[in-house]
């Protein structure tokens, strides 16, 4: 089994997540404090899971569902509600019975182990805190049955108090705790037995947003430090982008797609992805002849030219910008629309027109003066450009 | 990595591991099912067991051969058909009665502010938890011939002849009422609880006057409540017996009585039993006509207690 | 969620309600008041309030062999079953609130039965069974039959403490490497640990206050203070059944109290 190095330590943190968390750094640089940190890290362990079927009654929730985990990586399970998400994630913790499946930890099949043998830490949506025991029981309760004795209970028990940043807090009650510091000893306990992998189901859907987003920085700087195989579950697609190393969009019961959030984003590959990810524009197109026409001008594009039949055209809103010239020029495609309606957004403005088949996209762009002095207003009729770079086409449903 | 791509290496797997997860689901289904064990197979043992043995014995005559004669009692014997009567009487009367008592009090408990309502719904509860003998006896005590309420009717000049409140029909209702009246009361003001005051606030706000936002929205809302408390009601005095036996003075045979007298007094087993059938049967088609239409469980009442 | 000033309409308007209301728990209540009085009367008489006031009844009951016998049995059986219903319920109760059974209506409908059965047929249907395997007048008969009518009630409490308890609680503990009996031990039992306190005192009461059947199955040297207090009544009426009845009354409440205050721990 390998351990994992306190890999990407400083180095990757952007700079927002630093600035966000200034009592990190001294932690990190002093040796003493990094020794500390690679005795709690848990040892990343990959994961493969293969053919999972899940029936609840008669209804299929999961389909023949498979996905690889690397060791080390922080994967999150997105969807809407309903899509099997939650169901494939306490099929892992082993509180939902598949009908059918594999689930291989570094090697080791785990399909039919008991929840407490799997060795895997778990943070669920409302935290789960044990309302009876203290912030430190609560923390050293998996320690305590794995018969750890009481020193180094003590002393594990700090480093992940430590490292959550709840030092001292260890005699509170859990009644007395802050949502966001609730959150930090779930992820405590979760963490201090060195388990082989961290599922945590929408953590931090019970804060409010912008302890939401602190947290979103925090979390992704501990999976950073430590390294663990992470499965995160979340409804919520910004979340799913900030944090992610892969994402896998599920929808009834499928994965739809998995990829890195910016793969995702810049090239969904279905219809879903592209509506659940980001803002999306749809416009149809056609496949003829070896090239694709969007009524009767022909689409330039840099990707390959699909299979004869319709499509759609995924434009992003920003990808979209208003052009003067009503001719297509080099690798730029001209739409013709009608303004419906401009609406000023502070920072940004929303343009909403109608293409002539009654379409209705948005186009979004940021209030630079040079854009601001050419508005169009409602009833306009306007050159809608898209870059041959940014066309997208996902099958027509 | 496509959705296909996924899948592919796979196909054909979809039974995976499928045997041993049915195997341990079978594992935590007998695990629960050893939890269970011991209280349903107490309950068998003493409650399905006898019964049934009960139903086989209702289905021999005295000479031990197989006859429906335990059965035709019922509609031949006058003594039989004025104990149905009787009991179905009962009922009725104690079952009205503790509607009229009781709507108005749980109607006051809902309205009550929380405080006030706790400290009354103690009231209702203590008498709950109040062995039936003692209340009974108590009532014994007010009722009789020389109990309370005649002496003071008498001192006060009101009466000069005892009146017959205790070892009669009356005195029956009376005990009765008092020990059936919790439980309509709890659940009844367990619905009432749950009716939303915003309901009424908007009746009121559509110029409904206080009485007619009573009748036509808070009385209907409250009558699932009602029903499941007059539906317990009615069921527990088909087959009372305790205040019956001691306060009908030997004139009030109620159905349960009838039972007790046929196989301890006389010893026919077969008739008692015949008896206790026809009695569960009919408790058990009240209850479960009511749950059909309410869709309702009649145990609710005994989780409030 | 106070629902004061709930409607508009004072409680001037609502005065005739709160006198009906009044009236009514008046009736619930007063008879045990009567009772308790009444047990400290000094005369044979039946007065109220009474004349002299004297603790001879409290003699009567507390200096009578039987009577004294019988509370003996009965408190005996009442712990027992106390002691045999808590854990057989609580099992009950956690098996059926895991929800993965099939036929929890039936299996709930079974372990309830006694509470919709007429207790007179559980009465006949016990001693004659009993009559066969030699129960009848023994401790251990009592006890099975109060533990029958005991258990769904501890099933029912336990049920509802469940339901109102979180059991992802369990859920982590068992992911955090306990077992699920551990798990049970140390996490979700001290978090309904009120109800099945509450469910004990009801086992308790159940079987203390219990008539009809004991009437059938006990007797001789296991008779109860129910079915003595049953017979006594029949007879005549003996002011020693009113201290009795005060020391019952006493009773239910100070077990109701318990109930009400380990709730409200909760």
């Amino acid at each position: 089994m390998q351990r994992f190095s306190v890999r990407n330590c400083v180095t990757t943190n952007c700079r927002g997540s630093v600035q966000a968390l200034p009592q990190l750094r001294p932690a990190m640089n002093d040796p003493e404090s990094r020794e500390m940190l690679l005795s709690i890290a848990p040892t990343a362990l990959p994961i493969g899971i293969s053919g999972i079927e899940k029936r609840f009654g008669g209804v299929s929730v999961l389909r023949d569902l498979s996905l690889d985990v690397a060791a080390g990586e922080f994967l999150t399970l997105l969807g809407p509600s309903g899509s099997g998400k939650t169901t494939l994630l306490m099929i892992l913790a082993g509180f939902v019975r598949a009908n059918a499946g594999s689930i291989k930890v570094g090697g080791e099949e785990i399909i039919a182990m008991p929840p407490h043998r799997r060795n895997i830490g778990m943070v669920f949506q409302n935290y789960a805190l044990f309302p009876h025991m203290n912030v430190f029981h609560n923390i050293a309760f998996p320690l305590k049955q794995r018969r750890v004795s009481t020193a180094e209970t003590a002393e594990r028990v700090e480093k992940a108090l430590d490292l959550v940043q709840l030092k001292g807090l260890g005699e509170r009650r859990v009644d007395q705790l802050s949502g966001g510091q609730r959150q930090r000893v779930a992820l405590a306990r979760a963490i201090v037995f060195e388990p082989r992998i961290v599922l945590m189901d929408e953590p931090l859907s019970a804060l409010d947003k912008s302890l939401r987003e602190h947290m979103q920085i925090e979390l992704r700087n501990l999976h950073r430090r430590l390294g663990m195989t992470t499965v995160y579950v979340t409804h919520d697609q910004r979340e799913a982008i900030t944090m992610s190393d892969r994402i896998a969009v599920m929808n009834a019961g499928c994965i739809e797609q998995i990829d890195r959030p910016e793969v995702l984003y810049a090239a969904p590959k279905t219809r879903f992805v592209a509506g659940f990810i980001g803002d999306s524009n749809f416009i149809p197109v056609e496949s003829r002849n070896g090239s694709v026409w969007y009524e009767d001008r022909k689409i330039r594009m840099t990707s390959a030219v699909p299979a004869a039949g319709c499509h759609l055209m995924v434009v992003r809103p920003e990808k979209l910008r208003l052009v003067a010239d009503a001719q297509p020029a080099g690798s730029v495609n001209v739409i013709p629309a009608t303004v419906g309606d401009v609406i000023y957004q502070g920072d940004s403005f929303a343009c909403y027109a109608t293409l002539r088949d009654g379409r209705q996209v948005t186009l979004r762009d940021y209030c630079r003066s040079d854009v601001l002095a050419r508005l169009p207003g409602p009833g306009e009729p306007v050159n809608l450009g898209i870059d041959a770079e940014d066309v997208v086409l996902v099958a027509a449903d | 990595m496509s959705m296909q791509s996924a899948i592919l290496p796979h196909a054909g797997a979809r039974t995976l591991n499928a045997d041993a997860l049915h195997a341990d689901a079978r594992r935590e289904t007998f695990g629960l099912l050893a939890l269970l064990s011991p209280g349903l197979l107490l309950v068998f043992a003493v409650i399905i067991v006898p019964i049934g043995w009960l139903f086989w014995l209702s289905l021999f005559d005295e000479t031990g051969s197989l006859s429906a004669s335990n059965y035709a009692r019922f509609f031949q014997q006058p003594s039989y058909i004025k104990t149905f009567l009787t009991t179905f009487k009962v009922a009725f009367a104690v079952t009205g009665a503790c509607v009229v008592l009781g709507y108005p009090l749980a109607y006051m408990l809902s309205q009550l502010p929380r405080r006030a309502a706790s400290i009354c719904l103690i009231l209702v509860i203590l008498p709950f938890w109040t062995s039936v003998l003692v209340r009974t006896y108590a009532w014994l005590v007010i009722l009789q011939r020389k109990g309370l309420i005649n002496s003071w009717l008498i001192d006060l000049g009101v009466i000069s002849q005892p009146l017959p409140l205790a070892n009669n029909f009356a005195g029956v209702i009376i005990g009765m009422t008092h020990i059936m009246l919790p439980f309509l009361v709890l659940p009844l003001y367990a619905s009432m609880k749950t009716i939303d005051i915003d309901c009424l606030r908007a009746g009121m706000n559509l110029g409904a006057s206080p009485a007619a936002t009573f009748r036509q929205i808070f009385f209907p809302l409250s009558l699932p409540g009602l029903a499941s408390g007059v539906v317990i009601v009615f069921v527990l005095c088909l087959g009372f017996f305790v205040t019956p036996a001691l306060m009908g003075g030997g004139k009030v045979i109620m159905w349960a009585m009838r039972i007790e007298q046929t196989t301890s007094l006389y010893s026919n087993w077969g008739a008692g039993a015949a008896l206790g059938v026809v009695l569960l049967a009919v408790t058990l088609a009240l209850l479960g006509l009511f749950q059909w239409l309410l869709g309702a469980r009649a145990t609710g009442v005994w989780s409030s207690r | 969620m106070s629902m004061e000033n709930a409607l508009p309409i004072s409680h001037r308007q609502r005065l005739w309600l709160y006198a009906l209301g009044a009236l009514v728990l008046l009736f619930l209540i007063a008879p045990s008041v009567i009772i308790v009085i009444m047990s400290f009367s000094g005369s044979t008489l039946l007065q109220f309030p009474p004349e002299q006031w004297s603790l001879r009844w409290y003699e009567s009951y507390f200096g009578s062999v039987e009577w004294r016998d019988a509370t003996i049995v009965s408190v005996k059986v009442a712990v027992m079953t106390m002691i045999v219903a808590t854990p057989l319920g609580t099992a009950a109760a956690y098996a059926i609130n895991a929800g993965t059974l099939r036929l929890t209506g039936a299996i709930n409908a079974l372990l309830t039965a006694s509470l919709i059965i007429p207790v007179i047929l559980i009465g006949i249907g016990t001693f004659f069974l009993y009559a066969r395997i030699g129960l009848n007048n023994t401790l251990t008969g009592l006890v099975i039959a109060h533990t029958v009518q005991a258990l769904p009630l501890v099933v029912l409490t336990v049920v509802s403490g469940l339901r109102s308890y979180d059991m992802n609680q369990e859920k982590v503990a068992r992911s955090l490497g306990a077992n699920r009996f551990s798990a049970f031990l140390q996490v979700t039992m001290p978090q309904i640990r009120f109800s099945i306190v509450s469910g004990a005192l009801f086992a308790f009461i159940t079987s203390f206050d219990e008539v009809v059947v004991s009437l059938f199955i006990s007797g001789g040297e296991t008779t109860t203070l129910t079915r003595r207090m049953f017979n006594a009544l029949r007879d005549q009426i003996d002011p020693t059944i009113a201290a009795i009845s005060t020391c019952l009354i006493v009773l239910s409440i100070v077990l109701l109290s318990a109930a009400q205050l380990f709730g409200r721990g909760r």
